[in-house]
């Protein structure tokens, strides 16, 4: 067996976006009404013929290449509209790229929505073969795998009952345990695992784990983070239509993070009006290691710029990080480190540098507070974001994470197992 | 694990071959699709199955009380119910597939828009399904034969090749209207008023008498009038075997099927982001 087994290249996917023209008179528009349906005829006839460089066309999908090895678990994360929806598309042969090519290896099965083929009218023994086939299974195979598929989804007592009598969960139920039992050397899932109850996520999730244990190929996408983190080796990361990241599950969620608050906070910090205090300093903009990438054990270097009104001779600025809007990880005051500054009429930086940021690849906030020992002159709250980065911190190729390791990454210990005096003969 | 075969997605454009490798292995999923369109049809009717006899023998009652009594056509010497039954049988499976092929595409667009699987598995499962109705109806008819002690024909061994352009013509224009109309919905809207419209282009109330001879093998472009003849022949012996009529459309339902399948295949690519 080939060790690459899905090759895109150079893929790119076209999509017409709908124009509509509208007279602004009531003759032009009892005009339109008579010509509607020619129109409506041409624009129809044109969904699928369009110019390269028409203007209503969209790339939903331009200049795609990575691949995927054997066994290799990969998670496709971006914004909506990025492009990955088209993508699994393209791979599960729904629609066909406009340019490019893809070579799969071995059968791919393709859930991207579960219960595909589902009628309200059959009952659920009916629908697991109809899902079944659907899917790609011969009659044989699904023979040999409903009983099965049966007790994964736990309702052997309502098989042969319609199944618009199930409740939506059943219904959910089902239609997971046919897809979990699919088998392919290829799986591509899209956001199923935010189906069912709790336990039954458990379940689902231990089932991905023994396909992935058989050496079997996964594409994962979700929105999900703690889903991808869980079960991906290897994440891509799609923006614009393009592969804007493709690496290590960390780099492409903390990219996706910084994306997603670079769209929320597009607001400047200078205009920024929820802020309390005196107002004889105010800060104007927050800036990370001169904009680079920010990682976990390497210094950090704040740089805060400010506008003051008046010479203030003993301020005091405090640098809040916190953690999922409320949970205070750290924070750096220049009074209770001893540091004294002072600040001066006019636009200023203040630079603040940290020798080794020991947090956590996560994403934290940023609260900023300036004054004076009496009074506050400057606060606001989500000043910034800062996405730590992995970094291979102590150099043994594991990486403590963020949903299980607390927030701080403390220095490499020394270890030894002391000697202990051997037990009595 | 059966050894992996590799898969190439490039862009396609133009004419397309049959996929016929690709129809074989998904074989299971338009016994299902079939199996599942019976079902749904008559899931929740009292009747059931009934329906396939019912439907078609009370339009050829209508029909007889209606065209035979009052209006005393033609009926080329046999009572009148079975003159109109025998070509209710095909004409009812006939039209059943031009609408519900029609509509097979648009209906299913969840599968299209989410799953891959050979796109002409729809509308081949549309005309399947419908063939129990038809057999079904083929019985009733039988046993009318028998009611009436009508004795077929030996012609009656050209029964098979009957269906078959039936089937054909069935299939071409099943999958033509289908892939229109994933495009243009007004397909499904026109087939309802064009089907009873184009019950009147074939001999199921009239005798082929009507048509003035000049016209006749034009007349018989329309497969449906071979297939209908044919049968009124074998069983009724109505007229001599119409060899030429059954000729002529048998070559018109090959072409049918190949437009019918071709043009599928060249458009099926955009259904995903049409339907």
């Amino acid at each position: 067996m080939k060790d690459t087994v899905i090759e895109v290249s150079g893929v790119g996917k076209r999509y017409r976006l709908g124009s509509r023209e509208q007279a602004d008179t009531l003759l032009g528009r009892m005009g339109q009404l008579v010509t509607y349906p020619l129109r409506n005829f041409r624009e129809l006839a044109q969904r699928k013929n369009f110019g390269e460089d028409d203007e209503s066309v969209l790339w939903a999908l331009r200049d795609v290449d990575f691949s995927v090895r054997q066994g290799e678990v990969l998670g496709l994360v971006g914004h909506n509209g990025a492009g990955k929806s088209t993508l699994l598309k393209i791979l599960s042969r729904i629609t066909p790229p406009t340019v490019g090519q893809i070579s799969i290896e071995g059968r791919v099965s393709s859930l991207l929505e579960v219960g595909t083929g589902f009628h309200q009218d059959l009952t659920g023994r009916d629908n697991v073969f109809m899902n079944g086939a659907v899917l790609g299974l011969t009659n044989r195979e699904i023979h040999q795998r409903f009983d099965e598929i049966v007790d994964f989804s736990g309702i052997e007592k309502h098989i042969d009952t319609p199944v618009k009598f199930y409740s939506s969960g059943m219904k959910v139920r089902l239609a997971f345990s046919v897809a979990a039992h699919l088998d392919p050397e290829i799986l591509i899932i899209d956001e199923v695992l935010a189906v069912g109850d709790l336990a039954f996520q458990q379940k689902c999730l231990g089932k991905m784990d023994s396909v992935k244990e058989k050496g079997r190929t996964i594409l994962f996408v979700s929105h999900n983070m703690s889903a991808v983190e869980g079960l991906c080796g290897r994440c891509i990361l799609m923006d614009g239509g393009t592969v804007a990241y493709d690496g290590t599950v960390g780099g492409a969620i903390g990219r996706y993070r910084e994306g997603s608050l670079l769209a929320a906070e597009s607001e400047v910090l200078g205009a920024r009006t929820d802020r309390e205090g005196g107002g004889r300093l105010r800060f104007t903009d927050v800036r990370l290691n001169y904009g680079g990438g920010v990682y976990a054990g390497e210094p950090l270097l704040l740089e805060l710029d400010y506008e003051a009104t008046a010479d203030i001779p003993s301020l005091q600025v405090a640098i809040k990080f916190s953690r999922n809007y409320r949970e205070v990880v750290m924070t750096l005051d220049n009074r209770i480190q001893g540091r004294p500054l002072s600040a001066h009429r006019g636009h200023g930086t203040l630079v603040v540098e940290l020798p080794a940021l020991n947090l956590i690849p996560d994403r934290y906030l940023i609260d900023l507070w300036a004054g004076t020992s009496t009074v506050a002159e400057d606060r606001i709250f989500n000043a910034a974001t800062m996405i730590v980065l992995e970094k291979d911190v102590y150099g043994s190729g594991l990486l403590p994470q963020a949903n299980r390791h607390g927030f701080f990454i403390p220095p490499a210990c020394s270890w030894e197992t002391a000697r202990v005096t051997a037990p009595n003969p | 694990m059966p050894a992996a075969a590799t898969t190439i997605i490039k862009p396609v454009s133009g004419w397309q071959l049959l996929d016929l490798k690709g129809l074989w292995q998904y074989r299971d999923l338009l016994y299902f699709l079939s199996v599942r369109g019976i079902k749904i049809k008559y899931a929740q009717s009292v009747l059931g199955v009934g329906w396939a006899v019912a439907n078609p023998l009370i339009q050829a009652l209508l029909f007889t009380l209606v065209f035979g009594e009052l209006a005393k056509l033609d009926s080329d010497g046999t009572p009148y119910i079975l003159f109109s039954f025998t070509a209710m049988v095909v004409w009812t499976y006939f039209s059943g597939i031009l609408t519900d092929a029609t509509t097979s595409l648009v209906a299913n667009r969840d599968m299209i828009s989410k799953v891959y699987f050979p796109r002409l598995i729809l509308p081949l499962a549309a005309v399947l399904s419908k063939l129990l109705d038809f057999g079904v109806a083929f019985l009733v008819l039988v046993g009318l034969l028998i009611y009436y002690q009508q004795m077929p024909d030996i012609t009656v061994l050209m029964l098979p090749v009957l269906v078959l352009i039936l089937v054909l013509t069935s299939i071409g224009a099943g999958c033509l209207l289908a892939a229109v109309a994933v495009q243009y919905r007004d397909v499904n809207y026109a087939m309802t008023f064009l089907v009873r419209l184009l019950m009147f282009t074939v001999p199921v109330v009239y005798s082929v008498s009507v048509i003035p001879e000049a016209y006749r093998s034009l007349y018989a472009l329309n497969p449906m009038v071979g297939v209908i003849e044919g049968m009124r022949s074998m069983f009724l012996q109505t007229r001599p075997f119409p060899w030429e009529w059954v000729a002529t459309g048998g070559a018109v339902s090959v072409v049918v099927f190949l437009v019918g399948c071709f043009y599928f295949r060249r458009v099926e690519r955009h259904f995903a982001d049409l339907a």
